[in-house]
């Protein structure tokens, strides 16, 4: 579990800021990778604060969320506990991560950064314990399955905690902002696509770590119970990987049929599309199953990243078209595929239902409460750079920085049209 | 004296090297350039989205050459630069009235 938490770490750093950072343009790469390093800084420090304690743990609220005082600071939680808390540290960091895509170009660091504890504390801590923690989104008595007369919903590694809430969080977070400056009319383009494939194969290999992980909470240490540790983890893994894999082709499909042409974007966003579908689903499905999912996914997710075009939001790097869409085809397809319980098995459409029921709570509220932080946020410190700083780049206007420097590259530093050399920095320059 | 520029497809610029060398060209100054002709440029796809690209990259060579062998040196790009395709690119011809060498101070077709 330590590999693995650390595996879901990689995830967000670098893979996430490499994948992001290669689809924004030049301009505002950095700030694209700082929105993952600050998510890595400021939610790593919430959690141990109160969300862990807000997650898990014997004084819950209604089934909605547990007290977020009961193990303050991790009082009371010691030795082997800590790296379960650790794991789902990483989960609450990459969730919050994934929202960046959605907001590249214009939004505010600060306001992130203001953003990203609100958010962390009213959405995602929430949502893990309604759906993990034994609250209204799991299978307890009196939960919402229970309610409607569904079966007991399945959330692997992350569906509707992760994926739905970072989609719905992007969506509308998109439409707060509005589009960037140019969008629809100029082109806007990645600036460094291998970056986006190295993120994309690194994010491929720390999901290994999310969805193989998150089974160790079942072991007890028995050998029975070794044993199904065993063969659910040779099962997880291999449905993680040819969900992948089938999503990539799935994508590559859809855009040689349309454009003639299949890309290596494609092929990058294929792969996370298949390992966002995976993710709930991982350990209900067999390996056939996990292929239908992921080419499903794969088409659907590269159907679905034109939509902004024709609804008019500008979801930046496609949050909602992969991990909205991916997340609500792995939970809806779980109520089809899963060798328990599933339509497909002739389970009837009970696990079905509960599955659909449990992705729209999820959605409405991620969407609730994304707004409301968004709107507190915007009314303190506001949301958007103004239209000069958006043009100069947010990585210059927020940052100070840019992230590359070919002036002085052409000509091996020897250029005479390069940048000239204040005397300050001369005399900083060997310190 | 005239000066002969080409624009030409970045994948023939060896080739037409190679000829005007061996047609005895003794210097020329070749830059990366981009634009368009009738074709208009080409179209990228990034997930769905297309971009129109007006601009493709070009090689321009300029030769400054004495009156007699401009024609020569127009038949020799062609000749080498052509694909037959679409955006193989253009050649002209313009007068000079006069040339410098900066080391010695030569002029005109000594300096060439």
């Amino acid at each position: 579990m330590l590999v693995s938490a650390s595996f879901v770490l990689m995830m967000t750093t670098p893979a996430l800021a490499l994948f992001y950072g290669g689809m924004s343009r030049s301009k505002s790469v950095l700030n694209m990778m700082m929105m993952s390093f600050s998510s890595l800084g400021i939610v790593g420090i919430i959690y141990v604060l109160w969300g862990w304690s807000m997650s898990y743990g014997d004084q819950d609220v209604a089934m909605l969320f547990n007290n977020p005082f009961e193990t303050f600071g991790l009082k009371g939680v010691s030795g082997v506990d800590y790296i379960f808390v650790g794991f789902q540290l990483t989960f609450a960091v990459i969730t919050a991560a994934l929202i960046s895509g959605a907001v590249a170009d214009r939004l505010k660091f600060s306001a992130w950064v203001l953003f990203l504890p609100l958010w962390v504390t009213f959405s995602y801590f929430p949502l893990a314990h309604m759906v993990w923690g034994g609250g209204f989104l799991s299978g307890e008595d009196g939960a919402l399955a229970d309610l409607i007369g569904g079966a007991a919903p399945v959330d692997y590694a992350g569906g509707t905690v992760v994926h739905i809430n970072a989609g719905v969080a992007g969506l509308v977070l998109a439409l707060m902002l509005g589009k960037r400056l140019g969008f629809g009319k100029e082109p806007i383009k990645p600036h460094n696509l291998p970056l986006t494939m190295i993120g994309a194969g690194l994010l491929w290999l720390g999901w290994y770590g999310f969805n193989v992980g998150s089974i160790v909470f079942a072991a007890d240490g028995t050998d029975e119970s070794n044993a199904i540790f065993l063969s659910e983890t040779s099962l997880v893994w291999l449905n993680t990987t040819v969900a992948a894999a089938a999503a990539v082709v799935g994508w590559m499909v859809i855009e040689k049929i349309r454009h003639g042409k299949a890309t290596s974007l494609g092929a990058a966003s294929g792969v996370v599309a298949g390992l966002v579908a995976i993710t709930p689903a991982c350990g209900a499905l067999s390996p056939i199953g996990a292929i239908i999912l992921g080419l499903v996914s794969g088409a659907l997710c590269a159907l679905a990243v034109g939509l902004k075009y024709k609804l008019g939001f500008d979801d930046a790097l496609d949050v909602v078209g992969v991990h909205l869409v991916g997340g609500l085809v792995g939970t809806v397809g779980i109520g089809f595929l899963a060798t328990t319980g599933g339509v497909f098995y002739g389970d009837g459409a009970k696990l079905l239902l509960t599955q659909v029921v449990i992705a729209l709570f999820a959605m409405v509220w991620s969407a609730v409460f994304t707004f409301l932080v968004a709107l507190l946020v915007k009314l303190v410190i506001g949301l958007r750079v103004d239209e000069e700083a958006e043009i100069e780049g947010v990585d210059f206007s927020e940052h100070g920085e840019t992230g590359y420097d070919f002036g002085t590259a052409v000509g091996r530093g020897r250029s005479v049209l390069g940048t000239t050399t204040s005397d300050k920095v001369k005399e900083g320059a060997s310190a | 004296m005239k000066l002969v520029t080409a624009v030409i497809k970045p994948h023939k610029w060896e080739d037409v090297r190679e000829a005007l060398e061996t047609f005895g060209v003794a210097g020329m100054t070749v830059s990366e350039v981009s634009g368009y002709g009738r074709q208009k440029g080409h179209t990228e796809v990034y997930r769905g989205a297309e971009y129109d690209i007006a601009l493709v990259p070009k090689i321009r060579i300029e030769i400054v050459v004495e009156d007699s062998d401009a024609a020569d040196i127009v038949d020799i790009v062609v000749k080498t630069a052509q694909t037959g395709r679409i955006g193989d690119g253009k050649v002209w011809v313009m007068p000079v009235d006069s040339v410098v060498r900066v080391r010695t101070g030569d002029k005109d077709e000594a300096a060439l």
